[in-house]
């Protein structure tokens, strides 16, 4: 069965002062229906460069997909006319940023951009648009929800924002909803009820949602599959437990080692924090032919600042990019 | 009401305000040397100390200073801006005969050069590099630097001698009969030159400043939002930047609203306009001392006026102002 989403071997080059940069290269993924996916690395790796070119929002003048194929349900995006790809954004496919503070507009209240979004790709009419906004507001789970629709996003707290902005992006029902790092502004209570509202919507309503974070306890909690980027890269891909179990790529390994556990906590002796040595890569040494992570690794030879590693596949449905990915 | 309330105490700040400015207005042409007897005097072809000193006694101008300034208050009081020897009018009826026509030409002027510096702003703003950017560039820079009597001259020349598009003078012509749309036409022909000579310069300042703002909120989250939910690009330009990015602009208008009215006295006395500019220009020359302080008096009360407007929009543009919580 064809996919929902798949983007096949995508690069969006962008346009700097010090030349082009290609901050996506050469990445494939595949996203099923229901299925929720995650894209994990550092920041300026790409991340969110793949959420906006699958929204047709890369920054225009600025970025541009090069080359490479998204197609959502059969149909190509990369070559979509404008007005398609407005039929599609906040309906078929919808978003959520990773500033609740500023994304919501200061000067319109939350009813009327929660009403809006649904009469633009629903038809309705103004007063049944409002009436599914109140609805929305109160699946988020804002208390008073009929209050609380005339509010201005200034009188919300930064989790009723973005929980004003999960309804905003569930509006239409869409069948994918893109999480680009939906809880990084937020507290940590906060976080986990927005996971648990975000599971519980999508239990509802079927869609797939691919969640862009640097969090591995939030890919532990949302998604089924998990993406490692680095440096505009595909590092590593696989099931989420597997993954953790046993990484195939010495980057995945570190960002995982990185995680605190909760049970050093309990012993007298206190572990330092790991962390991954080195530093991301500037963008000018983006696209180089050879593996970008080499000088951060610990297990670094000839080979990997020879040629760029291939993607090697794994009998548990793992692939990674790396030469020695058998040994990591 | 908190709103009632809130307009309230401005409006005691605003009377407060206005007090304090009658008071400065009044020592300040205390201070200046000369005074209505000597102007009285030279009209009457020169006269000796014993004159003068008779004319300031008929006056109450022989009497120390805080009684003058408590007498002259004790009239604004009443409404009485005192009387013009100039003139050999009441002022208030001096002021209120021309005030109209500065009204309607600072307003006609602040409210073109809002709408289409906005408009100009918000053009330019989506494409940095088009015609409409450069065209806000070069007009900041010409309203920046040409004074606005020598604009208003070489309109003149250029659309009343060359070009006779335009009447030369004054604000109506007497010859002209017919009805209220025939004489509104009439004005409104009259009213072009002093209006573009008077607009041209804060056309500038808001074309520019619009520009500005609509350029910095085009880049902001809630506009990528609005694009991600598929909205079209009149509706994320016209609805979501385009009122956020009107309050600086509004605020930059109230500030302005002074310098439109001392603007308009050399406009009103370049185009000859029967309002409170010529009369302010006149008075001046005259040392009509109550007429120049009803004057500034009545400026100031068009510029409190003018802030008080100015809050009212903000709070109409921007839900933040008023602080509904």
């Amino acid at each position: 069965m064809e996919p929902l989403l798949k983007v096949e071997n995508l690069r969006i080059e962008l346009t700097t002062r010090a030349g082009v940069a290609p901050v996506i290269d050469n990445l494939s993924f595949e996203l099923g229906a229901g299925e929720s996916i995650s894209f994990v690395g550092e920041s300026g790796c790409g991340k969110s460069m793949t959420a906006l070119s699958i929204m047709g929002l890369l920054p225009e003048k600025v970025g541009r997909i090069a080359s490479g194929s998204i197609t959502f349900n059969g149909e190509e995006l990369t070559t979509a006319s404008p007005k398609r790809l407005r039929d599609i954004r906040g309906n078929d496919i919808s978003m959520i940023f990773q500033e609740p503070m500023t994304s919501l507009n200061p000067v319109y209240t939350v009813g009327e951009q929660i009403a809006e979004v649904i009469r633009a790709h629903q038809g309705l009419s103004r007063k049944a648009a409002w009436n599914q906004a109140v609805e929305l507001l109160d699946a988020v789970r804002i208390p008073n929800a009929k209050g609380r629709v005339s509010d201005y996003p200034f009188q919300m707290s930064g989790g009723q924002r973005q929980r004003v902005m999960i309804a905003i992006a569930l509006a239409c029902e869409p069948k994918i909803l893109i999480a680009d790092e939906p809880t990084t502004a937020l507290d940590v209570t906060v976080q986990a009820q927005i996971f648990d509202l975000l599971n519980d919507m999508k239990r509802q309503t079927g869609a797939s949602i691919i969640m862009i974070t640097h969090d591995m306890g939030a890919v532990a909690e949302m998604a089924e599959r998990m993406i490692v980027m680095y440096a505009g890269r595909k590092a590593e891909e696989g099931p989420v437990e597997q993954i953790i179990e046993h990484p195939r790529h010495p980057y995945t390994r570190g960002l995982i080692s990185c995680v605190p556990h909760i049970m050093s906590s309990i012993s007298q002796e206190r572990h330092a924090l790991t962390e991954v040595p080195g530093i991301v890569p500037s963008l000018s040494d983006f696209g180089q032919n050879r593996c970008l992570f080499a000088s951060r690794c610990n297990m670094v030879t000839q080979k990997c600042v020879d040629e760029r590693p291939p993607e090697k596949p794994f009998a548990n449905g793992q692939k990674a990019a790396c030469w020695f990915a058998e040994e990591v | 009401m908190a709103f009632l309330q809130k307009f309230l105490i401005r409006t005691l700040y605003a009377v407060i305000l206005l007090a304090a400015v009658l008071v400065l207005n009044f020592s300040m042409m205390h201070l200046a040397p000369g005074d209505v007897a000597d102007t009285i005097s030279q009209s009457m072809g020169g006269a000796d100390e014993e004159v003068l000193a008779q004319i300031r006694a008929d006056y109450g101008l022989d009497q120390p200073f805080l009684v003058q300034l408590g007498r002259y208050m004790g009239n604004v009081l009443q409404f009485n801006l005192g009387y013009s020897f100039f003139y050999n009018a009441p002022v208030t009826d001096l002021i209120l005969e021309r005030l109209p026509a500065t009204l309607l030409l600072v307003f006609t002027a602040q409210i073109l050069a809002l709408g289409i510096g906005v408009v100009l702003g918000v053009i330019s703003a989506r494409r940095p590099n088009g015609i409409a950017s450069h065209f806000v560039t070069m007009l900041a820079l010409f309203g920046y630097s040409a004074p606005v009597f020598w604009t208003g001259i070489l309109l003149l020349i250029a659309f009343s001698l060359k070009i006779q598009w335009f009447p030369v003078a004054g604000m109506r012509d007497v010859t002209i009969e017919g009805g209220f749309f025939t004489h509104a036409l009439d004005v409104a022909r009259h009213l072009v030159l002093p209006v573009i000579t008077l607009g041209s310069l804060f056309l500038a300042l808001y074309s520019r400043l619009a520009r500005a703002t609509m350029m910095e909120v085009l880049g902001s989250d809630y506009v990528r939002t609005a694009k991600a939910k598929g909205l079209t690009e009149r509706e994320v330009v016209y609805k979501h930047a385009l009122k956020n990015s009107l309050s600086p602009v509004i605020t930059l208008a109230g500030l302005q609203f002074s310098a439109v009215i001392s603007g308009a006295v050399l406009v009103e006395a370049v185009f000859s306009w029967p309002g409170l500019g010529t009369l302010a220009f006149q008075s001046i020359i005259a040392r009509d001392t109550p007429t120049i302080l009803g004057i500034l008096f009545f400026s100031a009360l068009v510029v409190i006026a003018g802030n008080l407007l100015t809050d009212l929009a903000l709070r109409l543009v921007d839900p933040r102002v008023g602080g509904k919580r």
